[in-house]
C-alpha cells in the first residue's frame, strides 16, 4: 500500500479497530459453554441501574460478572499490553524482529512463577513472584549493559540474551527437581499460558502496572519515530536518545512482566500484531501504537474464545497463539507486495 | 548566528584526532571542510553538534559556549544533515520532515497544525512538495538528501551542518542539492559542510577549512587557499588548479593526466 493511503487512513483504521474490539467483546460474552443471549447480555447490566424484571436465572448473572467479564477484561488487557510492548521494543531497538521477550523479562518472570509453584505458593503469590522476577531481570540487564562499551542497543540486547538464558537454565533446573506427579505438571501447564480461572482481583492486580505503562507509552508514541532513526540523529533533533530508550524499555518491560505474571507465556502476539499493523497503518507510531493496542486486544480475545470453546478441554492459549502466529508471520514476511 | 571553534583538541583514548583547530563560520556563508578520509571531519562535526563533549577548547555559537546547553537547546540552534541512509523503518517523506519539529514540541504531544504547515513549507522551499506522501525509501538519493535538508529546516535553526551532502549522488543530483544549500546560505543560514570534491570549494563555498593529520592546514577564501601546494599536501598527488572562463571557475586536474604519465 502506498504511504499516501496509509497517512489518510491511519485515523480511520484506528476507529474501525476500535469497533472490531467492541464487537469481539460482545461476542465473547455471548459465546461459551453456558450461552448468554444478546438480549440478556444487555438487560443484566442495565438491571443494576434501572428497574427491569428479572427473566434470567441468577446463575447467568453470576457467570456474566464473575466469570466472563474478568476473563474478557484480562485477555484484552494482556493482548493490548503485549502488542504495545512489542511495538515499543521494535522502535527503540530499531529492529522489526524485536518481541516482548527480547530482554529476558519473560524468562525471568517464568522462573519466578516456577519458583513460587515449587515452594507451594498461592495463585496470587505466584503472580507476584513472576512480576518481581520479571522486573529483577530488567534491572540486571540494565546493570550489565551499563558496564558495556559502545552502542547502547547492542549492550542491552547482549545482556538480555545472557540474563534470559540464565533464567531459562534456572527454570530447567526447577523442573528437574520438581515433584513429577504434581508440581512439574503445574509448572508446565502454567508456562503454556491460560486465562482460565481469572478473578476480578487478578484483573485489578494486572490493571495497575498496565495502566501505568500503557498511558505514557501512548502519550510518548510519536517520539519513538525519531528514535528509530538512530541515536545521533535523534539527539541532533533534540531527543536524549539513551535516556528516552531506557524510559520506553522500562514501560514496555512492566507490560511484559505483568502480562506473563497473570497469564503465563503467550508468545507471538507481541511480534505478529505490530507487524500486521505496520502493513495496515504504516510505521508512524502516531497510528501504529493505538492500532497495535486495539488489535492486540481483539486478537488475544478472539484466540481465547477459540481456546475455551473449540474443544472439550481448554487448549492453553500460548500453544494457540504459536499455532496461529507462526504460520501467519511466515505469510506476512513472504508477501511480495512491499519490501520492508 | 556564527560558529567559532577555538583551540579544539579531541582524542580517542591515546590517539589525538584533532589538535589546535580554529575556525569561524559566518551567517550567509558556506564553510567547506576538506581533507583526506579519516582526518577528523566527522569528529569535528560531532563536537560542534554536541554529540561528543570530551574535548579541550571551546565551541562558541553567537558568543555562548555550547557546553552549557541542553540537548534540546542545541537542537534549536544547530540542525544536522547526515549522509542519506536507509532507516530501519520506512516513513513517508512528510512524516520524515515532520520529525525535525521534535525540539519544539513537548515529549508527550504529536506535531500539530503549525508543525505540519512548517513541514509543507519546507518541502515547497526545496521543490519536493510533490514527494510529500511518497515512501522515503522509494525516492532517489538526491530526493532523500533534500528530504533530510527539509527536516533540518523545520528544526528552525540558523545553523546547518552537512556531512558530505552529495556523496553517492549522480552529477545532476549533486548540483541540485548543492544549489539548494547555496540558496539557503544566501537566505542567512550559517552552513558548514564536509566535501571530498575540491572543485566544489570553488563553486559552492565562501570559505575553506583544510584539515590534515588533525591540524588545520589552511583556512580562508577558496581562491586564495585551495592551491596546487595545498592539494599536494592534502592528497599527496600533483594537481594543477586550472582557471576557466576568465577565472569564473577553477577546477583541479591531476598533473599525471595532463602529462599522460598514468
Amino acid at each position: 500500500m502506498p504511504e499516501e493511503k496509509r497517512h489518510i487512513n491511519g485515523l480511520w483504521w484506528c476507529f474501525w479497530l476500535g469497533v472490531l474490539l467492541v464487537v469481539i467483546i460482545i461476542l465473547s460474552f455471548v459465546w461459551g459453554r453456558y450461552p448468554i443471549s444478546p438480549s440478556n447480555l444487555f438487560k443484566i447490566p442495565l438491571s443494576r441501574i434501572f428497574n427491569i424484571d428479572q427473566t434470567w436465572p441468577d446463575q447467568m448473572e453470576s457467570i456474566l460478572f464473575r466469570v466472563r467479564l474478568p476473563r474478557i477484561l484480562l485477555a484484552s488487557l494482556v493482548g493490548c499490553s503485549l502488542s504495545a510492548a512489542g511495538a515499543s521494543y521494535q522502535g527503540v531497538f530499531q529492529n522489526p524482529m524485536a518481541a516482548p521477550d527480547i530482554l529476558g523479562a519473560a524468562a525471568g518472570a517464568a522462573f519466578g512463577a516456577a519458583l513460587a509453584i515449587l515452594t507451594g505458593q498461592s495463585s496470587m503469590t505466584i503472580t507476584l513472584y513472576a512480576f518481581v522476577f520479571g522486573l529483577l531481570t530488567m534491572a540486571l540487564v540494565f546493570f550489565i549493559s551499563h558496564k558495556t562499551r559502545g552502542k547502547q542497543v547492542i549492550g542491552l540486547i547482549l545482556a538480555g540474551i545472557m540474563v534470559g538464558s540464565l533464567f531459562s537454565a534456572g527454570l530447567s533446573y526447577i523442573k528437574l527437581i520438581a515433584d513429577t506427579s504434581k508440581k512439574l505438571p503445574d509448572i508446565t501447564y502454567w508456562l503454556m499460558g491460560s486465562f482460565n480461572g481469572t478473578t476480578t482481583n487478578k484483573v485489578v492486580l494486572a490493571l495497575i502496572p498496565m495502566a501505568i505503562s500503557l498511558i505514557p507509552l501512548f502519550l510518548l508514541r510519536w517520539r519513538i519515530n525519531v528514535l528509530t532513526l538512530g541515536d545521533e540523529e535523534a539527539q541532533t533533533m533534540g531527543i536524549n536518545a539513551r535516556r528516552f530508550r531506557i524510559v520506553i524499555i522500562i514501560l514496555a518491560t512492566l507490560l511484559t512482566a505483568a502480562s506473563v505474571a497473570v497469564t503465563g507465556m503467550i508468545g507471538w502476539v507481541g511480534l505478529v500484531v505490530p507487524h500486521l499493523m505496520r502493513r495496515l497503518v504504516g510505521n508512524n507510531y502516531k497510528y501504529l501504537m493505538p492500532a497495535s493496542m486495539l488489535f492486540g486486544a481483539s486478537f488475544l480475545l478472539l484466540v481465547d474464545n477459540i481456546s475455551r470453546n473449540v474443544t472439550e478441554t481448554e487448549i492453553p492459549i500460548g500453544i494457540l497463539t504459536a499455532f496461529i502466529g507462526a504460520p501467519f508471520f511466515i505469510y506476512l514476511i513472504t508477501r511480495k507486495e512491499e519490501a520492508l | 548566528m556564527s560558529i567559532e571553534v577555538r583551540g579544539l583538541r579531541f582524542s580517542y583514548g591515546e590517539r589525538t584526532v584533532l589538535d589546535e583547530i580554529n575556525a569561524l563560520a559566518c551567517p550567509g556563508e558556506i564553510l567547506s571542510v576538506i581533507g583526506p578520509n579519516g582526518v577528523g571531519k566527522s569528529t569535528l562535526f560531532h563536537c560542534i553538534l554536541g554529540l561528543y563533549n570530551k574535548y579541550d577548547g571551546h565551541i562558541v555559537i553567537d558568543g555562548n559556549d555550547i557546553r552549557g546547553l541542553s540537548i534540546q537547546q542545541m537542537a534549536r540552534l544547530i540542525a544536522y544533515v547526515p549522509q542519506s541512509n536507509y532507516p530501519s523503518f520506512n516513513f513517508s517523506v512528510f512524516d520524515m520532515v515532520l520529525m525535525g519539529t521534535s525540539a519544539h514540541i513537548s515529549s508527550i504531544s504529536t506535531p500539530g497544525k503549525k508543525q505540519m504547515l512548517l513541514a509543507d513549507e519546507a518541502l515547497e522551499q526545496l521543490g519536493i512538495a510533490h514527494l510529500r506522501n511518497r515512501a522515503y525509501t522509494h525516492i532517489s538519493g538526491g530526493e532523500r538528501q533534500l528530504t533530510i535538508i527539509a527536516r533540518a529546516l523545520v528544526q528552525q535553526t540558523k545553523v546547518l551542518i552537512l556531512d558530505e551532502p552529495v556523496a553517492n549522488l549522480d552529477f545532476g543530483n549533486q548540483l541540485l542539492v548543492l544549489n539548494q544549500i547555496k540558496k539557503l546560505a544566501r537566505l542567512g543560514y550559517t552552513v558548514m559542510q564536509a566535501t571530498h570534491n575540491p572543485d566544489q570549494t570553488f563553486m559552492f563555498s565562501d570559505r575553506v577549512l583544510a584539515l590534515k593529520d588533525g591540524h588545520v592546514l589552511a583556512y580562508g577564501v577558496p581562491a586564495e587557499v585551495v592551491t596546487e601546494d595545498l592539494m599536494q599536501k592534502l592528497y599527496k598527488t600533483d594537481i594543477e588548479v586550472a582557471s576557466l572562463y576568465g577565472d569564473k571557475v577553477r577546477i583541479c586536474v591531476p598533473k599525471a593526466v595532463i602529462n599522460n604519465t598514468y
